[in-house]
């Protein structure tokens, strides 16, 4: 079993952190998959396979987006930019701007933490010195 | 806005990350249970209860015919520390003073700690948490206080969790005057109990404080399960001129899944 989801040492890591990460290799899975099923169908000229594939792909939408739901409230500062950016028309990369340049400017006034939620991150000590 | 409610306190990023980080520093070394036992979540503030699988029969059932059954769950317990700090100290560290007084959260920190380890390792009725010591399977082994006798009390504990099929690696916890004077001792030819009691349980010693005796516990995973709710976090009570008066905060449970996977030692 490959471990490759952590950049650091795993027991050096608070739990909020590995589940942080766990999630996040989650997602980028569930968006390869949307690309392939998107791939595959592109050139499969069996329409039953197609439909197949078609369902198969709306589960990874599904995936993707409990995924990235549980990211977004585990991080309420990706939150606030995710906000001013999805499910909004006009011009994506200017909501974009936008909404990070309002949040983290938001974020650092009201002197919150970043990325884990706003406890000390201690989780686990176990492999901590003893 | 998070029941912290950290937005309303008037402390900068910067005034944040030093009593964060104060605080981490103040309570890793002390939170001696989560370096043995597994540790579940956090689950977050609104996490209520631990499921427990267990049911309770529930009579007066309001049809004929109708069985019933009530889940037993373990409720999880908040626990907040409070103190204060002082505004001009704030300030000092926004001018660069290395010295600021934290004192007081310090303080706070070390009672946290402490109430967390004493329900853990020695229960808390009211909570509904059987701690690891008083819930300890094995026969109980005396410490006493010549600890040139500690390895033979450790490797007798041990002796007794694998005959009661109970796998390593196996920790040590143990109070602050038994962990003292390990820390203090060489056996004869200077090697250090310290490493001879690692040697013979294959797992940390940690020193627990607001723990009377301590436990040889197994680290196998499965046995002593630590539900956490919130993780210890930081809010903010209210201020004045001269204070910011502040809290640590956690919500947890305990369980001992295996009595048999500990043995007790009493002081």
């Amino acid at each position: 079993m490959g471990f490759d989801q952590y950049h650091e040492p795993a027991a050096e890591l608070p739990a909020e952190t590995r589940t942080f990460a766990r999630l996040c290799a989650s997602l980028t899975e569930e968006a390869e998959a949307i690309g392939w099923y998107e791939q595959r169908m592109a050139v499969e000229p069996d329409r039953e396979a197609r439909a197949i594939m078609h369902d198969a792909q709306g589960e990874e939408f599904k995936h993707f987006s409990m995924d990235l739901e549980f990211l977004l409230r585990r991080t309420p500062l990706w939150r606030e930019i995710a906000e001013g950016i999805l499910f909004q028309d006009g011009d994506i990369v200017e909501h974009g701007e936008e909404s990070e340049e309002e949040a983290t400017e938001g974020q650092a006034d009201r002197g919150a933490p970043l990325a884990g939620g706003e406890s000390l991150g201690l989780g686990s000590l176990r492999g901590s010195d003893g | 806005m998070s029941h912290l409610l950290r937005e309303h306190a008037p402390i900068t990023e910067a005034g944040w990350k030093l009593l964060d980080s104060e605080a981490r520093e103040r309570l890793a070394p002390a939170l001696a249970a989560r370096k043995l036992v597994d540790f579940a979540g956090p689950h977050g503030w609104e996490q209520s209860a631990s499921n427990l699988g267990r049911t309770d029969e529930l009579s007066g059932v309001p049809e004929k015919g109708v069985d019933a059954r009530q889940r037993r769950v373990l409720s999880l317990v908040e626990l907040r520390a409070r103190f204060s700090v002082a505004r001009s100290e704030l300030d000092d560290a926004e001018r660069g003073a290395e010295d600021v007084d934290l004192k007081a959260l310090d303080e706070a920190a070390g009672r946290i700690a402490r109430a967390e380890n004493a329900a853990v390792f020695h229960g808390w009725k009211k909570a509904g948490i059987a701690g690891i010591i008083e819930s300890a399977g094995q026969e109980r082994i005396a410490l006493g206080e010549d600890c040139e006798l500690y390895p033979r009390h450790a490797a007798k504990a041990v002796d007794a969790l694998r005959e009661a099929g109970v796998d390593g690696p196996y920790g040590l916890a143990l109070g602050p005057d038994a962990h003292t004077r390990v820390l203090e001792t060489s056996e004869h030819g200077g090697y250090p109990l310290l490493e001879h009691l690692r040697e013979i349980l294959g797992g940390p010693i940690v020193w627990a404080p607001a723990v009377d005796g301590g436990a040889v516990m197994s680290m196998r995973g499965g046995d002593f399960l630590y539900d956490s709710g919130q993780d210890i976090s930081i809010g903010y009570e209210s201020h004045d001129a001269e204070a910011v008066n502040l809290y640590l905060e956690e919500s947890f449970t305990f369980q001992v899944a295996t009595p048999e996977a500990a043995v007790a030692l009493t002081s």
